[in-house]
């Protein structure tokens, strides 16, 4: 901790002035801008949405260009990286507590509100026979619905998922090791087996939305198993592209034993994907 | 004191002075902290006057009985944007916006530790204002449905509703991206010998608060995405038949919320702790456990939530759980009071203008932490609740809490910035008005809110009329006070006298002791030795 | 400092003059449960008064005394661990003793059992429905609205003496008995509340909550919802009338006879005229708030009703859209009024402003297309 206290420093990199950060700023305007257009139904939204995404990915890649190419020009050293740390670990902190939110309406709902509504009362004056048996759509749904089973794809996707944490701990060590070539298939292996992983996922989707009745608009659970999953696969998502962007960079030749924090970051991210998979299988899943 | 001054000029990857733009691009641009911090001070004030203009509405609105100004619709928009932007546009960046000039210069760093990154938490900042902005020329306007947003309510509402959605968003991504930085620069870039307990209590409470913010902002985040697929895509979080809860809602949104309220005290809190020693000429009395009150504080911020919802109909266990944790929160905050007034105790007391904001903020804060702790108990807060009472309190503790702390903030650092002093004449002008119109606005809401004057209402029924005329006249007169603080900061910018080295003789933080007045553009590149 | 204290003081001054001419403390007791709330209040004020005066006292003391200006020095203490722990120690004590009789009000107030008399109250944009569910009265329902007229809101008529807490039909209660109050809602998110039996509850959408009041004063009680619901938030009073048991069992055999009375013959078929003119009123009391009496609403959130498509089109998509309402906007479903009701009003805005169909509805076919 008080590391940067005690040791002399050298200088600290801070970088020139650019406008990528106001051109991102921009971006994400247009993008939410385009967003509450389509969602209203009025014309131009997918548009301004494109425009957006388009800037945002420009933005992106020339940030993290020249990133890249101050890593490797060597203007990073030990002070920076510390900071590096710090900031990964921060951000990885608030994407916990972003899931913590849709933990915590999952458990109010089954908990507490779900219960609630067939209480006695709640039966005889608004919502006559309602059961409060999780999983349940609440009792304004008339449907039926099947739940997803956790020992089938879940179980699989799990496997999957916990395997890849594996294969992308012998990468690390690999890098560290300096073994290259053994990096590049680890790594690989990590990548696809995340991009399987989507595919079980989309899969598993099809199959609730065409055999099981189960949808988005399935009530609590619909809406906690979607959103829950759907927020979990984006991150899986975002994380197969910066494994993607890091094993680019391994097949170029960058990072050096001692110093990887780009790669680091990226193995954090997908370990903290992980875990959060984890908590969905036992709850939204299992029990 | 060995002075370590760097100023400008190093070669490096800085370029020139500005680094390589100059005009607006040199502002677009920048990763300078000062320059970041200076941008954020502006937008803060441009938010607060937009913010104060909307209440003036409310209040114009309020000053009889009847419907005179306003529809009803449009009143709740006023209130809800007044609410939103005085939160998030005006205190919250204003508290950044001191953060970025003074830890660095504070703890003996060049900058913050990721400047590029500094830039984009600023630039996310007018992009949201912008839409919040906009939702008002959208059919059906701006939301009315109060600032905490509350379900269902907010899935009547129109489009404008979804570009607040996606501003709370942008305003969430900017503070935890803002917080990170600040978390980090502190964590990792004190000069040798600054340990953290050495450092000035204003870096502490933004320790303290920049991890309360990465821990709720994305909680509020998650809260309004629930609102948005609630309204547009079918799902059932906020909505009774299909198992879900608006009172989930609640939960969710205070579990941001009350946090929040620490997040916009706790930096008013370390500004008022390097105000007082330095005019009171004599250190901060219990340092030590000042960080650790702070510490308390946010601790129990976590668990307090559901006081702001007594009313829901929770089991009576809930509420005296919610009940005895928040009024907890009193023991450290009290400590922190004490601490302060034991500092003046015995001092070499002056009073020029900062001081006399941080004397004003001591004794009003604490009234509006006392009537904090009345709402905190159950059975009052039965009475109390959704009443103007709650209306007082609030503006006791962000008004004369915050605000106080911030001008008195910018009066102690404007030589700093500048190397120019401000009118000192015209700095008490400002206090005294600020402080005598603040109370004749808001002490009487106290009354109209024991009698039972319920909030976000656009007319009243005539017994409550006294104390609105009353309360209206006053927030006019608080407007009007605040062009003279425009007034004073823009003579003091363009035509102050120059300002000493050290123009406050009890102040010693490292920007007063090891650097020159004004601060130059680069401090610090290379870190002064503290050991 | 002398600047200071002359301004408080004037500030007192004109304070303490105001404060003979308004309101400015709780409302009176009316029931042991408000006066508990009152004294709980009361104790908690002195103890953060002496609190706020001790605290302050040293710290104007210090203004005072310790000026530079009076060339006082400063002193370099910093730290006194036995002070520190006693203002930790003090104010713990002190939040004990509030806790404690504030927790025997507060479990009081949660105890909703042995319940004489049990009403549901249903909030609804914006005006309250109450339904007598257990005890005497039971079956008694009906909806309760602001009776205080646009024109004294506009401006346009003197105020009276209750404006804004004026309904046209009280919640009638008898004194001394212990009420039940279950709270539910329509739309969104009200509160019920009445100050001066210390009374407060959120009507939550599909869910019930209750509390209680036990009213020990006959008399008329007057309150507003106080969660914000909407726009007309403002404008949606509660009040109580609390009468002697005697009058109370009259009131309830006189308003179980108006209720019979009024009670509508769905089976019969109204001529055009009849139902117009009973819409006419139906309208009055429902629709008027969103769709206005000129029939333009205020769009864009209230369309009109004058020329809609919806209006102006086949009867049964909009008998579908007033008896279900539109999911996700302010449009409710109005099915708790009866078929002749929901017939008149429908037949009423599809013949009046410059909607011209000549149709008439009959209940039978509201009846049919009920779920
Ligand atoms: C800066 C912001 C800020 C701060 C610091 C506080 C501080 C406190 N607040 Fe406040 N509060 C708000 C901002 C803030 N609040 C806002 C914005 C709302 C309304 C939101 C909305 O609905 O729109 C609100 C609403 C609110 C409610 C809900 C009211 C209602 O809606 O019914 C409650 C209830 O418990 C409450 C309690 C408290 C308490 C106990 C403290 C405590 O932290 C205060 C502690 C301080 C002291 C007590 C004084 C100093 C102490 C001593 C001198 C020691 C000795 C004292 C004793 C032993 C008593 N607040
Ligand atoms: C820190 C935040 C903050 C600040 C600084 C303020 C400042 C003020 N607030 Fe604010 N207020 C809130 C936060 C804040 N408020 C919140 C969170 C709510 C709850 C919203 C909700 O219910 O959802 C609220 C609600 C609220 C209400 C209740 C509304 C209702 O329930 O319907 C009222 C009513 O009096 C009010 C009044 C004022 C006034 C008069 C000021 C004044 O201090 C403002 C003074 C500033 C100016 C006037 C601008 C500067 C001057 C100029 C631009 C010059 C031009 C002026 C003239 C020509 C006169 N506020
Ligand atoms: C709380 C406000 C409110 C009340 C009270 C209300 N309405 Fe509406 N009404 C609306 C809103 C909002 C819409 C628009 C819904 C939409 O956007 O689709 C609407 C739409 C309608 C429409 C469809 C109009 C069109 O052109 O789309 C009809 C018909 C209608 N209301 C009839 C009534 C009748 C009859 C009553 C009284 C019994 C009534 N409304 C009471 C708010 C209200
Ligand atoms: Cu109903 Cu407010
Ligand atoms: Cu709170």
């Amino acid at each position: 901790m008080a590391q940067g206290a005690t040791t002399p420093r050298q200088h600290y990199y801070v970088p020139q002035p650019m406008y990528w950060p106001v051109l991102g700023s921009a971006s994400l305007f247009l993008m939410m801008l385009g967003g509450v257009f389509v969602m209203n139904a009025s014309a131009g939204g997918w548009v301004s949405i494109a425009a957006g995404f388009m800037l945002i990915l420009y933005m992106m890649f020339r940030w993290f260009g020249d990133v890249i190419g101050e890593s490797e020009g060597g203007k990073y050293h030990g002070w920076e990286d510390v900071s590096f740390r710090w900031g990964m670990s921060w951000f990885i902190f608030s994407e916990v507590m972003f899931f913590a939110a849709f933990f915590g309406a999952l458990f109010y709902i089954r908990v507490l509100s779900v219960p609630d509504l067939s209480s006695l009362e709640h039966n005889e004056l608004l919502w006559p026979g309602f059961k409060g048996t999780w999983p349940s759509a609440g009792p304004g749904f008339e449907e039926k619905f099947s739940p997803m089973g956790a020992w089938g794809l879940p179980a699989i996707n799990t496997a999957l998922l916990l395997t890849s944490g594996v294969t992308v701990t012998i990468a690390h060590w690999a890098l560290k090791e300096g073994k290259r070539g053994m990096l590049n298939l680890f790594l690989f292996l990590t990548i696809a087996l995340g991009v399987l992983f989507l595919g079980v996922q989309a899969y598993e989707y099809g199959h609730a939305y065409a055999d099981l009745n189960l949808k988005l608009t399935t009530g609590a659970y619909g809406s906690t198993f979607f959103m829950l999953t759907g927020f979990h696969g984006f991150h899986v998502t975002v994380g197969a592209i910066m494994l993607a962007v890091i094993f680019a960079r391994c097949v170029k030749g960058h990072f050096k034993p001692d110093h990887h924090f780009a790669f680091e970051g990226v193995a954090w991210y997908w370990h903290f994907v992980d875990v959060v998979w984890l908590g969905l299988f036992i709850f939204v899943y299992w029990l | 004191m060995s002075a370590v001054v760097d100023t400008h000029g190093h070669g490096h990857e800085h370029g020139d002075h500005h680094g390589g733009y100059s005009g607006l691009m040199r502002w677009v641009t920048t990763t300078n902290h000062k320059d970041i911090g200076t941008m954020y001070l502006w937008f803060s004030f441009i938010m607060f006057m937009v913010g104060g203009v909307m209440a003036l509405v409310i209040r114009a609105e309020l000053f009889s009985p009847g419907l005179q100004i306003v529809n009803p619709d449009f009143f709740n928009q006023m209130t809800t944007m007044h609410g939103l932007i005085m939160v998030f546009g005006a205190i919250m960046p204003a508290f950044v916006g001191f953060a970025n000039w003074l830890i660095p210069m504070q703890i003996g760093a060049p900058d913050m530790a990721f400047a590029r990154m500094n830039n984009w938490s600023f630039w996310i900042l007018p992009f949201a204002g912008a839409l919040l902005i906009i939702s008002f020329f959208t059919p059906g306007g701006a939301p009315g449905v109060g600032w905490t947003l509350y379900a269902p309510l907010t899935v009547q509402m129109g489009i404008g509703m979804d570009l607040t959605i996606f501003a709370v968003h942008l305003l969430g991504m900017s503070s935890i991206m803002g917080s990170i930085n600040i978390v980090t620069t502190i964590l990792n870039m004190r000069a040798p010998g600054m340990t953290l307990m050495r450092m000035p209590l204003f870096c502490w409470t933004w320790l303290i608060t920049g991890y309360l913010l990465i821990a709720v902002m994305p909680v509020l985040a998650g809260a309004v995405t629930m609102t948005l697929t609630d309204r547009h895509f079918g799902t059932a979080f906020f909505n009774a038949a299909g198992g879900g809860d608006p009172v989930l809602y609640q939960h969710i949104f205070w579990f941001f919320g009350h946090p929040e309220v620490y997040i916009i005290a706790l930096p008013a809190f370390g500004v008022v702790s390097q105000i007082i020693p330095a005019f009171s000429r004599k250190p901060l009395f219990g340092y030590a456990s000042m960080v650790y009150a702070t510490a308390g504080i946010a601790i129990l911020s976590f668990i307090v939530w559901a006081h702001h919802m007594y009313t829901v109909g929770m089991p009576v266990t809930g509420q005296l759980f919610f009940m005895y944790a928040t009024t907890l929160i009193a023991i450290p905050t009290g400590v922190k009071v004490f601490n302060w007034v034991a500092t003046m105790w015995k001092g070499s007391l002056t009073f020029e203008t900062p001081m006399l904001f941080a004397a004003g903020f001591l004794f009003l804060f604490t009234l509006g932490g006392f009537t904090g702790l009345v709402l905190s108990l159950v059975p009052i807060d039965i009475q109390l609740h959704d009443t103007y009472y709650v209306v007082a309190h609030f503006h006791y503790v962000m008004v004369a809490g915050a605000l106080f702390a911030a001008f008195g903030g910018v009066y102690f650092w404007l030589p700093k910035w500048t190397g120019r002093m401000y009118d000192e004449t015209l700095g008490k002008w400002h206090f005294w008005l600020t402080m005598i119109f603040f109370n004749v606005t808001f002490f009487v809401q106290h009354f109209s809110g024991l009698a039972g004057m319920p909030r976000r209402i656009p007319d009243y029924p005539l017994m409550f009329e006294t104390w609105n005329k009353v309360s209206s006249i006053g927030a006019f007169g608080f407007g009007i006070s605040q062009l003279l603080f425009l007034y004073v900061v823009l003579k003091c910018i363009r035509s102050g006298a120059k300002a000493p080295e050290k123009p406050w003789e009890g102040a010693d933080s490292l920007e007063w002791t090891h650097l020159p007045t004004p601060a130059p553009y680069h401090t610090f590149e290379t870190q002064p030795d503290l050991r | 400092m002398m600047l200071k204290k002359l301004g408080l003081g004037a500030l007192l001054l004109t304070l303490s003059g105001l404060a003979l001419a308004a309101e400015w403390n709780l409302q009176p007791a009316a029931s042991k449960m408000a006066a508990d709330i009152h004294w709980v209040h009361e104790m908690v004020m002195v103890l953060v008064l002496v609190l706020f005066v001790g605290v302050f006292g040293f710290m104007f003391w210090s203004c005072y005394a310790h000026r530079k200006s009076v060339g006082h020095k400063a002193a370099q203490f910093h730290e006194n661990t036995t002070v520190e722990i006693l203002w930790t120690v003090i104010p713990a004590i002190i939040l004990v003793i509030i806790a404690v009789p504030v927790t025997k009000v507060v479990v009081a107030q949660k105890d909703t059992s042995a319940a004489d008399l049990t009403i549901k109250v249903t909030g609804i944009q914006w005006k309250w429905a109450y339904d007598y569910l257990k005890g005497e009265g039971e079956g008694i329902s009906f909806v309760s609205m602001l009776a205080t007229s646009r024109a004294q809101i506009e401006g346009s008529a003197p105020k009276g003496e209750n404006y804004l807490l004026e309904v046209d039909n009280e919640l009638v209660v008898p004194v001394g008995k212990k009420v039940r109050v279950l709270t539910t809602a329509a739309d969104v998110v009200h509160s019920w509340w009445v100050p001066a039996f210390g009374a407060k509850q959120d009507a939550i959408p599909g869910f019930i909550r209750d509390t209680w009041f036990r009213a020990d004063r006959t008399g008329t009680y007057r309150s507003q919802c106080v969660e914000l619901c909407g726009k007309d938030h403002g404008f949606m009073p509660i009040v109580v009338r609390v009468v002697p048991q005697e009058e109370y069992t009259k009131w309830v055999g006189e308003k179980k006879v108006a209720l019979a009375k009024a009670a509508d013959d769905e089976t019969k078929s109204y001529t055009l005229e009849q139902l117009k003119t009973r819409g006419e009123k139906v309208y009055a009391a429902n629709c008027v708030a969103c769709h206005q009496a000129s029939g333009k609403g205020t769009p864009p959130a209230f369309p009109p009703l004058d020329g809609s498509k919806v209006v102006l089109g086949p009867k049964d998509g909009q008998i579908d859209i007033v008896l279900n309402g539109r999911p996700k906007t302010a449009m409710q479903a109005f099915d708790r009024l009866n078929n002749v009701e929901l017939a008149a009003v429908i037949t009423f805005t599809r013949n009046n402003w410059g909607n011209r169909t000549g149709e008439a509805i009959q209940p039978a076919e509201i009846k049919a297309r009920r779920k």
